[in-house]
């Protein structure tokens, strides 16, 4: 199976219907399977702080939202995620491509890259880094703990990860 | 010129008969509409500053409610991606009401490029956002308040002599996601 499909499925399996996006060349197939569902409302967003607002709202309202970002954009919301979604404990789902470990090809990914665990371990947020097989499964438990700690939950997926099929 | 203050009540009050949620850009025009017009359907920023009219338009998409953000100059300054989004989504219950100073108030009034020479309604307008009206009187804000896209409000850069909001983030978030269940009035 894709291993975007895997993603997609835990997304629909924990009630995602609202998702805002900064693309990755990686999240490419996924973000075509979220566009394209008439169940989510997908909003691209021109910097990742800006998804985690939007998504803060949305879940206010009643959504279920998801924020789908590179690993880079980690670094472009961390105010909001302390100041805006721990402080009012509001959950919020982070589906991240992680460059720049094994195989990647842009060296200006490695630097954030080898932090990004480090980061969300100093933020305090829970993170997983699925299989694919693992992958449905993982997402939907994520969201599930995000919910319950009304907390943000992050998931993972490497570039060995989208390379496999 | 209009005190920030008095352009807050006039908001609150159309707020308030339009059945809209509110929400407010961190710092005084938190306290200040606290101050002027407490209520469940108001949520209070304690941070993320910048982010008052992304959360506004996340809501506005989630819910059929009106939805009134009140931001600042500063603050949008420091989010004006958030302009091609808004023009971009285009939600039709969404407002956002920029109050400009020209200024950082909360921290001692240092300037904004809006004093000088930047222009918050032609860039929403350049953003795309096809709706956006200025105003600069009570009145005009009244009308322009009931409209959608953006506003553009010159205020007074003083704060008022208000005191800090006495609610938890916890407290002013559960009332206002009870409040935003509720249909439209």
């Amino acid at each position: 199976m894709r291993p975007g499909i895997s993603v997609y499925k835990g997304m629909k399996r924990a009630g995602i219907d609202l998702v805002t996006s900064v693309p990755c060349i990686n999240l490419q197939d996924l973000l075509g399977l979220v566009e394209s569902d008439p169940a989510i409302i997908h909003v691209p967003v021109t910097r990742e702080e800006e998804g985690a607002g939007i998504c803060a709202g949305a879940y206010m309202g009643g959504k279920k939202p998801a924020l789908m970002m590179q690993n880079s954009g980690l670094g472009n919301c961390i105010n909001a995620l302390a100041s805006l979604d721990e402080l009012y404990e509001l959950p919020l789902l982070m589906i991240i491509s992680h460059r720049g470990g094994e195989g990647e090809t842009i060296v200006g990914q490695v630097p954030m890259g080898r932090r990004t665990p480090r980061l969300l371990d100093a933020m305090e947020i829970p993170w997983f880094a699925p299989s694919p097989a693992e992958a449905e499964e993982t997402v939907a438990r994520a969201w599930e703990e995000a919910e319950a700690g009304g907390r943000p939950a992050a998931v993972l997926f490497d570039i060995e990860f989208w390379m496999s099929e | 010129m209009m005190k920030r203050i008095e352009a807050i009540e006039v908001v609150a009050q159309e707020a308030e008969s339009q059945g809209a949620l509110v929400i407010c850009n961190i710092g005084f025009p938190s306290r200040e509409l606290y101050a002027v017009h407490d209520s469940p359907a108001n949520f209070y920023m304690l941070g993320s500053m910048g982010l008052a009219s992304s959360i506004g338009l996340g809501l506005a998409l989630a819910t059929e409610r009106r939805v009134l953000a009140l931001d600042g100059d500063g603050a949008v300054l420091m989010n004006l991606g958030t302009l091609a989004t808004i023009a971009d989504q285009a939600p039709e219950n969404y407002l956002l009401v920029i109050l400009d100073n020209g200024c950082y108030g909360s921290t001692g009034c240092q300037p904004t490029c809006t004093c000088r020479k930047a222009d918050l309604a032609e860039i929403a307008k350049g953003a795309g956002i096809a709706d956006v009206k200025t105003a600069t009187t009570p009145e005009e804000l009244r009308t322009a308040v009931r409209g959608v896209g953006a506003v553009v409000a010159r205020v007074d850069e003083r704060n008022a002599d208000v005191p800090v909001i006495a609610l938890t983030p916890k407290e002013i978030k559960d009332r206002f996601i009870e409040e935003c269940a509720r249909p439209s009035p």
